[in-house]
């Protein structure tokens, strides 16, 4: 390990432990300050530094604490997305966190009266750059913003020293637990904070910032006109089906209307009357037909279907059945009945079997 | 803040209104009272946007606290 600077170098060792305990990684090329104990080799001639305390310093020192700063927040969750508020449509009034003097007040100022005047602006001033400028942010930022519905966060171009105070563990902690959405516009675009990290929005430049926190004036008031547009378009909508309605009913109260309506219900008893014809004359139909199905069987069944296969029936004079040769007596009267006619008979003699 | 009824809500109001009346089954009775409030909401968001003056306070640290002060800005 070895120190240099443009003149000069001296030779150096860190135990270990020391080195991890730096919270940063040694780099070549990095600017620190060393402290430490020297130690003297009188032999060799040579002295050596152990050392026992290094911090970064300049740019070097500005990039190692913004990592550490970035990644024990993001650590924490204070980046993640879901942590992200959207902002209000209609703010009634913005907090601005900025510098009193200086063009970022004065540009979000004009660009939010242009587009959305119905907005009042809080304007809470601080110290932007400096050391005690984290503290002077943290405190406009915690003051203004229980009175407002947003907060710009905003500082113009400098230096990377410049806007170093918007790199503060603090007054990122402070924009996270503020109670309503951050938009941060720090420097120009390609100027990137630890409150850009943690803001709710950030914005490239303040004057973007104040274009994201209002809508347009002429926007609303072409939507506000097609609004309009939409009562009138509407209401003479309800306006003509209601008269249409009103047409028809008119239409049946008059003699014609009433007219139809008894002409159809005519055709509806006509129609009607038809249909009951149609169904009468197929009920009779089928009727017939069951009837001569039903006269077929009794054919089959009937004593004259055995008459005509060469059988006679007996019967007395008084028309009872004679089925039994015993129950006759000679010289009595009988009718035969043959399957074309009957014959009187009388009864000669009679033979029981 | 303010007392009065915001932008946002007046303007949502305004929407509900058209958006009623183009629903088109609206009794005639309740159209009308749909367009004529309608129309106000209109007139109010409209007065509104164009008479809107920004105002520009600037924080300041009071005796008791906080107080809000007129700050001109051109």
């Amino acid at each position: 390990l070895t120190l240099k600077d443009a003149a000069a170098q001296l030779s150096c060792v860190i135990f270990r432990e020391e080195a991890e305990a730096l919270g940063f990684d040694l780099e070549d090329g990095l600017d620190v300050l060393a402290s430490g104990d020297v130690d003297v080799f009188t032999r060799r001639g040579e002295v050596q530094l152990v050392v026992r305390a290094l911090t970064p310093a300049g740019v070097g020192a500005f990039w190692v604490a913004f990592r550490r700063t970035r990644k024990k927040l993001e650590g924490e969750g204070l980046f993640a997305a879901t942590r992200k508020r959207s902002l209000p449509k209609f703010p009634r009034r913005v907090g601005l966190v900025t510098s009193e003097s200086g063009a970022v007040l004065h540009d979000v100022v004009t660009i939010l009266r242009r587009r959305f005047p119905l907005a009042d602006v809080v304007v809470s001033s601080a110290l932007v750059q400096g050391p005690e400028a984290p503290l002077s942010l943290r405190r406009a930022l915690v003051d203004v913003a229980p009175r407002v519905d947003v907060v710009i966060l905003a500082r113009g171009g400098g230096s990377l020293e410049d806007l170093w105070a918007f790199n503060d563990e603090s007054l990122a902690r402070a924009i996270a637990a503020c109670p309503v959405p951050v938009v941060s516009a720090i420097g120009h675009e390609t100027d990137v904070t630890i409150a850009d990290f943690v803001a709710d929005v950030r914005a490239p430049t303040p004057s973007a910032a104040a274009e994201l926190v209002a809508p347009d004036r002429d926007e609303l008031t072409d939507r506000l006109s097609r609004l309009r547009e939409g009562l009138d378009r509407g209401f003479r909508d309800v306006l003509r089906d209601g008269a249409a309605r009103l047409a028809t009913i008119a239409e049946r109260l008059t003699l014609k209307g009433l007219r139809r309506d008894v002409d159809a219900n005519m055709d509806r008893l006509a129609s009607a009357g038809r249909s009951l014809a149609v169904s009468i004359r197929t009920t009779i139909a089928r009727e017939g037909e069951r009837l001569e199905a039903v006269a077929r069987r009794l054919d089959v069944l009937s004593p004259l279907a055995t008459l005509r296969r060469g059988y006679a029936v007996l019967s007395r004079g008084d028309g009872a059945l004679l089925a039994w040769a015993c129950e006759t007596t000679p010289g009595e009267s009988v009718v035969v009945r043959l399957q074309d006619g009957r014959l009187r008979a009388r009864i000669e003699r009679t033979e029981v079997a | 803040m303010t007392d009065e009824i915001s932008f946002e809500d007046t303007l949502a109001a305004l929407e509900a209104k058209v958006e009623e009346l183009s629903r088109g089954d609206v009794p005639l009775d309740r159209a009308l009272a749909a367009f004529e409030e309608g129309l106000a909401l209109y007139r109010r968001c409209h007065d509104l946007l164009a008479k809107a003056e920004q105002r520009v306070t600037k924080l300041v640290a009071a005796t008791d606290g906080l107080s809000e002060e007129p700050l001109a800005v051109d």
